[in-house]
């Protein structure tokens, strides 16, 4: 079902809900955050491996009750400053963590995407993250008697990925690094895709993940919906938008008024420039 | 930079350049080295462009032996992907590459570290109400565990180079000897800590890290000055070999400096 990203955050998106936006480093589903936002989503238990600006923004905004995460900050630049007040200061509100490592996040969706109740790795041993986090817990192996990690399935309400390209019938693509999408995507129960395009025919491109109509429940054209982060073969990761953010983040009243601007204001508006929300694709398709 | 005072000008290194080099030389031609964002990278991308052309480097985002003609600001930056040899999801370097044993060297930095190596990039005081919330584990834990060997890069202050982490995100040699086999982590942990001052690694007794080498320039006191527990020295301490032109004018292309 293609459907503007307003429609599609509207209909998929619920207070209260777990929601997962995946891109690791790349394609990761900026407009869609800023769309949550937008429609002022609250008590969101928020999953990713690398909460970066996206998140840092929507616990900024209040969006947030809990996250659930593995690391969080600004890659190649430093600290979330927005996730950071939340955790010191509880501004704007308290933020509740659950933190794992990348290794165990990454099977806590394996587990979701393969209808298991859990994951088991070699992890965490001697780390004082398995007195901090419940969802660590030992196991035994049945076979050779090695004591190994176990960590409950992810399967969040909603979630929410960025791609190259869908196909009218919803099916979708994406190539470069794809992270943990595709785990994601079959974990949750709903699945919103922002895509730079709709075509015809999806053309087969090396290294591609494609993510079958049936898994996906919304697709929305979002051309440039990932900048500042970079959708391969579309544009290239803004790393100075990156730098800019340590400074704006740093300070409430400045990180407000770009939230007014940028999110809520003019600039934010479906149908602002390089912030197409759909509406052009969605005339072509109707 | 005090570091550079015994180098020869115009092309004196700085401290973070000696560092640098010196992680860099640290790194074998041939084998694999799982590299993170930053100080690592650097030294990981100056190796391969001088004797270690044959470095494979694995990031974390899932780019398996990555060639960047630029030094890249993410861990998952396009240039690393376009120049892979493979680009795997994020579950299967975790799974099938470092927790399987195929990676010979981490390379890691650190918030904290503790005379045992034990790493912390979580939180700085009180975990519930911590003085400076740090962005946490990522890859670390597992890396620290699992790669043949790790090494560390970090700027060696009192505030960084602790008595004990306040939390301890990775795993070094744990309070000392035995507790890595006890824990059942496969690899041989921090090998070396590689600091703007010098180099430092594990006592084979007591695990405990001891300062082996300062880099030129640098006095043993200084080191010790910058160190929150009694460092001790090792019996040949030696100086770390300056970087050689070579090797500056490389890193300097990289890095934009000079």
């Amino acid at each position: 079902m293609i459907l503007p990203l307003d429609r599609a955050v509207a209909e998929l998106v619920r207070d209260g809900d777990t929601v997962a936006m995946e891109g690791f480093t790349h394609l990761i589903p900026v407009e869609a955050g800023h769309e949550v936002i937008r429609q002022g989503r609250r008590d969101l238990t928020l999953v990713r491996m690398t909460p970066d600006i996206v998140y840092d923004r929507m616990i900024g905004a209040g969006c947030a009750r809990k996250l659930v995460f593995s690391w969080g900050g600004n890659p190649g630049v430093g600290s979330l400053h927005r996730f950071r007040d939340a955790v010191g200061n509880g501004w704007p509100r308290p933020l509740e963590l659950e933190e794992h490592s990348h290794a165990g996040m990454a099977n806590r969706y394996a587990a979701g995407a393969a209808g298991l109740p859990f994951a088991v790795l070699r992890g965490y041993a001697g780390t004082d993250l398995v007195g901090r986090t419940p969802t660590i817990k030992p196991i035994t192996c049945p076979f050779t008697g090695e004591e190994l990690a176990a960590v409950p399935a992810l399967n969040p309400d909603v979630a929410i990925v960025h791609a190259q390209r869908a196909d009218r019938a919803g099916n979708v693509q994406m190539w470069g690094i794809t992270g943990v999408q595709k785990e994601a995507v079959l974990a949750a129960d709903r699945a919103l895709v922002t895509v730079e395009e709709v075509v015809d025919t999806l053309e087969p491109v090396p290294g591609q993940v494609v993510l079958p109509s049936r898994v996906v429940t919304a697709v929305s054209p979002v051309p440039g919906g990932a900048r500042p982060s970079y959708a391969h073969g579309y544009y290239v990761r803004d790393n100075d938008a990156y730098r800019a953010w340590d400074a704006v983040s740093r300070d409430r009243d400045r990180f407000t008024a770009w939230l007014d601007d940028e999110v809520f204001g003019a600039a934010g508006r479906p149908g602002a420039p390089d912030r197409a929300h759909g509406e052009d694709r969605e005339e072509q398709t109707a | 930079m005090t570091a550079t005072e015994s180098l020869p000008s115009p092309s004196a290194a700085d401290a973070d350049e000696v560092m640098t080099v010196t992680a860099a030389r640290a790194l074998a031609d041939g084998t694999s080295c799982f590299v993170g964002i930053g100080l690592p990278s650097t030294a990981a991308n100056l190796a391969r462009r001088t004797h270690a052309p044959d470095l494979w480097m694995v990031y974390e985002s899932g780019t398996l032996g990555a060639s960047p003609a630029t030094l890249p600001l993410s861990i998952g930056d396009g240039e690393l992907a376009e120049t892979a040899d493979s680009v795997v999801p994020v579950t299967e370097v975790f799974n099938y590459w470092l927790q399987a044993g195929r990676i010979d060297t981490g390379f890691l930095g650190a918030a904290q570290i503790d005379r045992f190596g034990n790493i912390n990039t979580t939180a700085i005081g009180d975990y519930d109400a911590p003085a400076v919330r740090l962005p946490g584990a990522g890859g670390a834990p597992e890396i620290a565990a699992s790669c043949g060997r790790v090494i560390v890069i970090v700027r060696q202050t009192p505030r960084t180079f602790v008595e004990r982490v306040d939390f301890t995100t990775s795993v070094g040699h744990g309070s000392g000897p035995g507790d890595r086999e006890r824990l059942g982590l496969r690899g041989a942990g921090p090998v070396r800590v590689i600091t703007d001052l010098g180099v430092l690694e594990p006592d084979p007794r007591t695990r405990e890290l001891v300062l082996t080498s300062v880099h030129p320039g640098v006095t043993a006191e200084r080191a010790r000055e910058a160190t929150g527990w009694d460092l001790a020295l090792a019996p040949d301490l030696a100086t770390t070999p300056a970087p050689e032109p070579h090797e500056l004018a490389v890193l300097r292309s990289l890095t934009g400096r000079g």
